[in-house]
């Protein structure tokens, strides 16, 4: 049992109450009085402890200070410890000290109690635990007293006893009821509670045994190294197969359930919901207002205008409307001079850069050298690239003789091109030399030319456009790998064209064909000459002119098949085509006739007006004033069959008239509407309407200004003159004759003032209205011949060109500098300004006239009057006076005679 | 009468002039050179823009007021006398 754990007190003592299970404790011990009284004084103290807030009856707590101590002789620990912790004190000592110290005695609060103690001392225990509160403790009661100094009664009633044994010590002499009486060691009679705590013990079943494991030194804090074994049943390891036996998994059939049913819930739920919600309107808007002005009636308003107030208001404001009207008049307040001042000064540039350059010129010794070039024209589109057409240089004669060596040599457009000046890029080859031709405006492809013949020449060049545009440098590089191949110089091969469509001869004009035009693409002229619609808005219409003195119209669709039978024929009988002519024209070959036909007779005299030159009103591209086409365009494009006259609209607003040029230097205003006779119910030509011949030579430009549609130019002989169509008195402007014959001549596309002349001695001259109108702004000489076409061209916006064609077949392009190709600010308005001037002045010229010769008329008549009168009223003084100088005469008549000896003297009568 | 026609002819003869109405204090043409629509549009927007300036200056300084109104436009110049009970327009071209 010495294993047995002392059991502390504190599991007696947390049995409250139990006081049975206390009581054991000092039977076993039996320990001596004092230390039983210790024993059960700790119980005692701890379960008075527990009784702390009632002291047993008779003891009630008291202090004692160390001075009451002193006094009473029971200081702590020496008079009175723990073994022996009673002290009587007499109560006569109590009483007395109470009176000396009186409140201050530590008595005091038991002062009554101890006036009424019974016995003669009271006992004082020292109460070190302050088990009742205080350090010491009084007993107040006799019984209480005996109680303490005598414990008594056994123990074995647990309550009684462990107070018994409280108050033992207290009562000891007072009470001899009680006597201490140590308990007996009985034997321990089990009652059942030794089976529960046998089952606690741990008690050892067999010897421990003692076992010793060592291991070598160096193998202590060694690096451990665990390595896997799988438990696999191998004959080789069998010894250790015993040792790990795997427990694969597998598929226990037991709990494998095949779910042959499945329940899955499937809500619906609508993917739109309606919702809905409901305003209230609150406020009427207005949705719309219709209103009028408010007016007054007549009357009303005479009314108010007879008032005295308007009178007077009106005649108080009209200080201030002069004072505004007058400014306004005199001089734009909100002009801004700042912006307007840098356009001035912005060519700075020296003398060179106010004269044409020489950019590029273009000779072909083959085809060009030596022949005149009769025109030129830019092509519309490709940039870089223009035309060029050549002629011999024969007169008729020379012509007719050379006539044999004149047929093989062929009659070519060169098509130039400036990535190429030395080969040309295309030739066109015509029947026979061309005099004039044209791109047409709207398909490019297709050129127009007359020839000297008098037949009119068409050209496609569709194949090669594609050629012409793309080339680009690219023919210099073929040209030399061709060469390269052959090992000699050879030329590459300038593709040639031939005409695809010519006149038929009897219908053409009967000489040369002077000019040639595409009509603008907004009408079109019917057999009538009335413009009509065009609908194709292309360009389908060419305009002739020839020095025979007829104009012709011709067009290039094909004509109303009138019996289809003939043309079947002709296509049965029609020769082969020549390899590589272009199939679109085929219908007019050889059998194109012209549509209009028009002679222009002269007005005053018998014959007709040669043209060379002619210019119409309408330009092309410029189509303001003419209604869109009705209908849309119709299916076939291209070159289809001339419309009925029915389908077709007649246009109001087209001008029909038209200035011609001629070749003794006339210009002439016509129509090419043909007049209805009403006798005879014909068409007619009608005659032109005006002429004039300013010039002394064949007219070469007439050309309308690029800016203003009724101002053009004329250039003949040695002079030019400008126009304006409707003043028929006379040119604005008619220059004074050069020294030099002017050979050609054009407008400046960007310039309303500036137009360029070309002289028979190769010089071109740059005129200026607004600068001056006696001498040119500019002389240059371009070339050693003479000048045959001027045609200026915008390539980009800072490049302007110019072209410039001589006598001797070499196109020359030049560049013009910026101060003729940029319009000075508000030039336009000055030209009109000048045209307007130059007008009004001719009109006050003629009126000035019309009023001189009214005077001179006048005076005229007045003078023939009063000789009139003169006459009458001496003519019988005249008679005398005749008779007077007959008489006289007489005389002198006999005297001459009688000296000549005719007559002899009369004898004087006798 | 013949002397208010006679003013109302020399301010009209002045060179660009196009147009002259004269309206009462309620905005309503009295008297116009100009057709009946355009009267009306002219006399409404500009008797609106009178009484604003004519406001505009009295707040600034209530002892002052307006005397003569231009409105220049790209076009025109609009000029407008004003009155206690009438207004005066004028609408002209000027030189350029």
């Amino acid at each position: 049992m010495a294993d047995d754990p002392p059991r502390t007190p504190t599991p007696s003592g947390s049995r409250k109450g139990s006081g049975k299970k206390a009581a054991p404790a000092p039977n076993k011990l039996a320990p001596p009085a004092a230390a039983a009284q210790k024993k059960s004084k700790e119980s005692v103290t701890k379960s008075k402890s527990q009784h702390d807030a009632q002291p047993p009856q008779g003891i009630v707590p008291l202090f004692m200070a160390t001075k009451s101590q002193e006094i009473y002789e029971c200081i702590c620990d020496e008079h009175v410890t723990e073994d022996n912790p009673y002290k009587l004190i007499k109560k006569a000592d109590i009483i007395q000290d109470m009176k000396m110290r009186a409140a201050i005695s530590d008595f005091h609060p038991v002062k009554q109690l101890v006036l009424d103690y019974p016995g003669e001392e009271l006992l004082i225990a020292y109460d070190p635990d302050f088990k009742f509160g205080q350090n010491f403790f009084l007993c107040a009661t006799e019984e209480a007293k005996m109680e303490h100094l005598h414990p008594g009664g056994a123990g074995a009633e647990g309550e009684e006893g462990v107070e018994a044994a409280g108050e033992e010590g207290a009562e000891e002499e007072d009470n001899a009821v009680y006597v201490y009486k140590p308990p007996e060691a009985k034997e321990w009679v089990t009652q059942g509670s030794q089976v529960e705590v046998e089952d606690e013990i741990v008690v050892d079943t067999r010897d421990k045994i003692r076992f010793r494991a060592s291991r070598v030194r160096k193998e202590f804090g060694a690096a451990i190294t665990f390595e896997d074994r799988d438990a696999d049943t191998s004959a080789a390891e069998q010894g250790l197969a015993a040792s790990c036996l795997a427990c694969p998994s597998y598929a226990d059939t037991n709990f494998t359930i095949k779910k042959a049913e499945l329940d899955n819930a499937v809500q619906a739920v609508p993917e739109m919901t309606d919702g809905s919600s409901q305003t209230d309107w609150k406020h009427p808007v207005t949705a719309s207002v219709q209103y009028e002005p408010r007016v007054i009636s007549v009357e009303e308003a005479k009314v108010a205008q007879q008032s005295e107030e308007f009178k007077q208001f009106v005649q108080a404001s009209l200080p201030r409307f002069e004072l505004a009207l007058q400014q306004n008049t005199i001089m734009d307040v909100f002009f801004d001079d700042w912006a307007v001042l840098g356009e001035e000064d912005t060519n700075f540039g020296s003398k060179s850069d106010s004269h044409l350059k020489e950019y590029q010129s273009f000779t072909d010794l083959q085809y060009s050298k030596d022949k005149t070039v009769t025109c030129v024209d830019w092509h519309p589109q490709i940039k870089g690239v223009m035309a060029v057409a050549c002629c011999e240089r024969l007169t008729f004669d020379e012509r007719i003789d050379n006539a044999n060596k004149l047929l093989m040599s062929p009659s070519l457009i060169l098509i130039w091109s400036f990535a190429d000046p030395i080969h040309p890029q295309l030739l066109l080859e015509g029947p026979d030399d061309i005099c004039c031709f044209k791109f047409c405006p709207t398909n490019p492809n297709i050129v127009a030319g007359g020839c000297i013949n008098g037949q009119l020449v068409l050209w496609d060049i569709t194949e090669y456009s594609e050629k012409l545009s793309s080339n680009r440098g690219n023919n210099s590089k073929a040209s030399q790998k061709k060469a390269a191949m052959f090992g000699e110089e050879m030329q590459p091969e300038t593709p040639t064209i031939r005409y695809c469509a010519v006149s038929a001869i009897e219908n053409s004009h009967r000489n040369i064909i002077s000019s040639v035009d595409w009509l603008p693409d907004h009408y079109e002229l019917n057999r009538f000459g009335i413009p009509v619609e065009n609908r194709l808005s292309e360009c389908c219409q060419i305009m002739t002119c020839g020095t025979d003195g007829h104009v012709m119209v011709w067009d290039i669709r094909a004509p109303k098949a009138p019996a289809n039978t003939k043309d079947q024929q002709a296509e049965k009988s029609a020769p082969p085509r020549p390899f590589g002519v272009s199939q679109v024209f085929k219908h007019l070959d050889l059998s194109w006739k012209p549509l209009l036909k028009l002679s222009m007779a002269k007005t005053d005299s018998s014959g007709d007006y040669s043209p060379l030159k002619f210019s119409l009103t309408e330009k092309q591209g410029v189509r303001d004033h003419v209604p869109q086409p009705a209908g849309g365009k119709p299916e076939t494009t291209g070159m289809s069959k001339v419309p009925s006259a029915k389908n077709q609209r007649p246009l109001e607003c087209i001008a029909t008239n038209y200035f011609l040029g001629s070749e003794d230097g006339e210009v002439i205003y016509a129509s090419f509407k043909l007049e209805k006779d009403n006798e005879t119910g014909k068409s007619n030509v009608p005659k032109p309407t005006w002429s004039v011949a300013p010039h002394d030579g064949p007219v070469n430009t007439l050309q309308r200004n690029p800016f203003f549609s009724d101002i053009l130019l004329s250039v003949g002989g040695w002079t030019f003159a400008i126009w304006k169509e409707g003043v028929t008195s006379g040119a604005i402007l008619q220059s004074a004759c050069a020294p030099k014959l002017y050979t050609a001549g054009h407008w400046s596309t960007t310039r309303p003032a500036v137009f360029f002349l070309g002289t028979k001695d190769g010089n071109v001259e740059v005129w200026d209205l607004l600068d001056r109108t006696h001498e040119p702004l500019l002389v240059q000489n371009v070339t050693a011949a003479q000048v045959t076409q001027i045609v200026p061209w915008v390539v980009s916006k800072k490049q302007h060109l110019v072209a410039v064609s001589d006598n001797v077949g070499t196109l020359h392009i030049l560049e013009i500098p910026w101060n003729l190709r940029h319009p000075a600010s508000g030039e336009k308005q000055a030209v009109e300004g000048f045209f307007d001037r130059e007008i009004q002045r001719i009109e006050y010229f003629d009126k000035k006239a019309v009023a001189r010769a009214n005077e001179r008329s006048k005076e005229m008549d007045k003078k023939k009057a009063q000789q009139a009168k003169a006459d009458e009223v001496s003519d019988d003084a005249l008679m005398e006076e005749y008779k007077v100088e007959y008489d006289s005469y007489k005389q002198l008549e006999k005297k001459l005679l009688q000296q000549l000896g005719l007559i002899e003297e009369e004898k004087p009568e006798i | 009468m013949s002397e208010v026609e006679e003013t109302i002819k020399r301010i009209q003869s002045h060179k660009g002039v196009l147009g002259i109405i004269v309206v009462n204090s309620e905005g309503i043409p009295i008297l116009t050179s100009l057709d009946n629509s355009t009267t009306v549009q002219y006399a409404g927007l500009i008797h609106q823009l009178t009484m604003k300036a004519r406001s505009t200056v009295r707040d600034i300084d209530p002892q002052n007021d307006l005397t003569f109104l231009r409105l220049r436009s790209k076009k025109h110049e609009i000029m407008v006398a004003p009155d206690k009970e009438y207004l005066l327009i004028v609408i002209q071209n000027p030189s350029e």
